[in-house]
């Protein structure tokens, strides 16, 4: 019996789900870490409660918003905008043989690798980082920006192009390589239909993504809404960046409205 | 084990296939298949028979290369295949259409264009891509799909179909390549023996009628004694029979399959 227990897949009547005790201490472990981390910032309740103070006066400054500066409001938006559309279209074109590239089940490992390398260089920064790298490389305006999300873009949608096309099904795959057709017809015929509802899928969630991306890149001097919206801050005027908020947000939401529509009829 | 030459030679110019010491190791040292030398007639329907695992697949694999043969000769339309490789390999390919167990075919395309996925090997990307097949190959497709008895299904996604005329679609999807042979692995383990019959009699009319020789892998005995002109049975990676239905006994099948309390 204690023998039969040692075995992997073994389980006794008596005792059929047994405690799992390495998992029972990572938890534990988690839990004490995360209290001790907080006590080394006094994150204590009259902290918080001098926090919220302050906060109810930022709101109360904050409101009503402000709607008399219609133009700047409406040129930071539309540089947004464009700033996502611009680096969506050419960061999804050019992550597309990327992440073919890098598909394990397409291509030989001389291919992949380093495409992989490739992808994972894109990932390592956060899009802030990259938009101060192309600021400082380019100078500042709406080209850092575009710039910056096309490598973010590029790292994102190559991966998940990549997972896509390792997930399809070879036996689709086998019978077009059956009937005598080249690489370029598997690809058309066998690969791009098992793939393409999930590549619009991914685009029109890295357009949001872009989007949202789009109005930070600003804040770091990459041009759009992002620089109106740092600009009102650093001037005090919170009522107009509360309208530029509610402008981001009703901006975003579109941008969801639109691109749920786009992924049903592409289903 | 004598390979059997009937009818061979005097159809050199025609559609007989010939495996010549065909020998494939998944592994080092576990042959899947053991010098398997047999000669297929350029016409009618040949059926091989065997337990699962024993290498039925794979040998019909070999024939168009989906699977690489790890030594042998594949004799056919005067090359061997197993040295072809790229553009020839893919010519060679186009010359033979093939069936398979789970239909395989592309399941988010519609009937359609999953028989004129048979053309894909003549037709250049652009226009596959464009779908702008030659006229003359989308009628052919036309007169297949009703040839299968799916004319009105030419929209549908495959998806959309159920199995037995998934598996119609595939038979046209191979003859839609005009193939000097047919393929067929396991074509009706996935269906009803309603559904089974009435695949095979596809078959082998659609086959008869072009002139095209069959292969077609089957576990199921009675099918293979029903349609097929010959037999022969595979066992651990050899052939142990070879000859009409009509010569099959049960001694043969306990030969073949092992044990007896099934037949």
């Amino acid at each position: 019996m204690s023998i039969a227990a040692q075995e992997p897949g073994a389980a006794s009547r008596a005792r059929p789900f047994p405690a799992n005790w390495p998992a029972r201490l990572g938890w534990m472990a988690l839990a004490a870490y995360t209290v001790y981390a907080a006590s080394l910032f006094q994150l204590t309740w009259e902290r918080f409660v001098v926090g919220l103070d302050n906060g109810a006066k930022f709101i109360g400054r904050m409101l009503p918003p402000l709607l008399d500066k219609w133009a700047l409001l409406a040129r930071g938006l539309s540089e947004s905008l464009e700033i996502a559309i611009i680096s969506t279209v050419i960061g999804v074109a050019i992550a597309m043989p990327i992440g073919l590239f890098a598909a394990r089940n397409m291509m030989p490992p001389w291919v992949t690798w380093p495409a992989r390398g490739l992808i994972a260089l894109c990932r390592s920064f956060h899009p802030v980082i990259v938009a101060i790298l192309f600021v400082k490389a380019v100078g500042f305006g709406a080209l850092a920006g575009i710039m910056a999300l096309i490598v973010a873009s590029i790292g994102f949608i190559a991966k998940l192009f990549a997972e896509a096309i390792e997930e399809i099904s070879l036996k689709q795959i086998e019978a077009v390589r059956a009937t005598g057709a080249g690489f370029a017809n598997v690809l058309i015929m066998g690969v791009q239909p098992q793939v393409l509802a999930r590549f619009i899928g991914f685009s029109t969630y890295q357009l949001d993504s872009n989007l949202r991306n789009s109005t930070m890149v600003g804040i770091v001097g990459g041009g759009g809404i992002g620089a109106t919206l740092f600009t009102a801050f650093q001037r005090f005027d919170y009522d107009f960046v509360l309208t530029i908020l509610i402008c981001i947000i009703a901006m975003i939401m579109v941008g969801e409205v639109l691109s749920g529509w786009v992924r049903r009829t592409f289903q | 084990m004598t390979v059997r030459t009937n009818g061979v030679e005097g159809a050199a110019e025609s559609r007989a296939l010939v495996l010549r010491k065909l020998s494939k190791e998944y592994v080092r040292g576990k042959p899947v298949l053991r010098d398997v030398s047999i000669a297929f007639a350029g016409s009618g329907l040949t059926a091989i028979i065997g337990p699962s695992g024993t290498g039925k697949s794979t040998l019909i694999r070999c024939v168009n290369r989906l699977v690489e043969p790890s030594a042998g000769e594949i004799l056919f339309l005067g090359q061997d295949l197993a040295r072809l490789r790229g553009r020839a390999l893919r010519g060679a390919r186009r010359r033979i259409g093939m069936v398979f167990q789970e239909y395989n075919l592309v399941e988010r395309l519609t009937a359609l264009e999953n028989v004129l996925c048979g053309r894909l090997g003549y037709v250049s990307p652009l226009r596959a891509w464009l779908r702008r097949f030659p006229q003359e190959d989308i009628d052919a497709a036309f007169d297949l799909l009703e040839a299968v008895g799916l004319a009105d299904r030419a929209g549908q996604r495959a998806d959309a179909l159920s199995g037995g005329q998934r598996q119609r679609i595939g038979i046209a999807r191979a003859l839609m390549q005009r193939p000097d042979l047919l393929l067929a692995d396991e074509p009706t383990s996935s269906l009803d023996p309603k559904t089974s019959v009435e695949i095979m009699e596809l078959i082998v009319d659609l086959a008869g009628q072009r002139g095209i020789p069959v292969i077609v892998n089957i576990h199921n005995v009675e099918l293979a004694r029903r349609f097929a002109q010959r037999v022969i049975g595979m066992t651990g990676g050899s052939v142990v029979f070879d000859g009409p239905p009509d010569a099959l006994r049960d001694e043969h099948l306990k030969q073949i399959y092992g044990g007896e309390a099934w037949l």
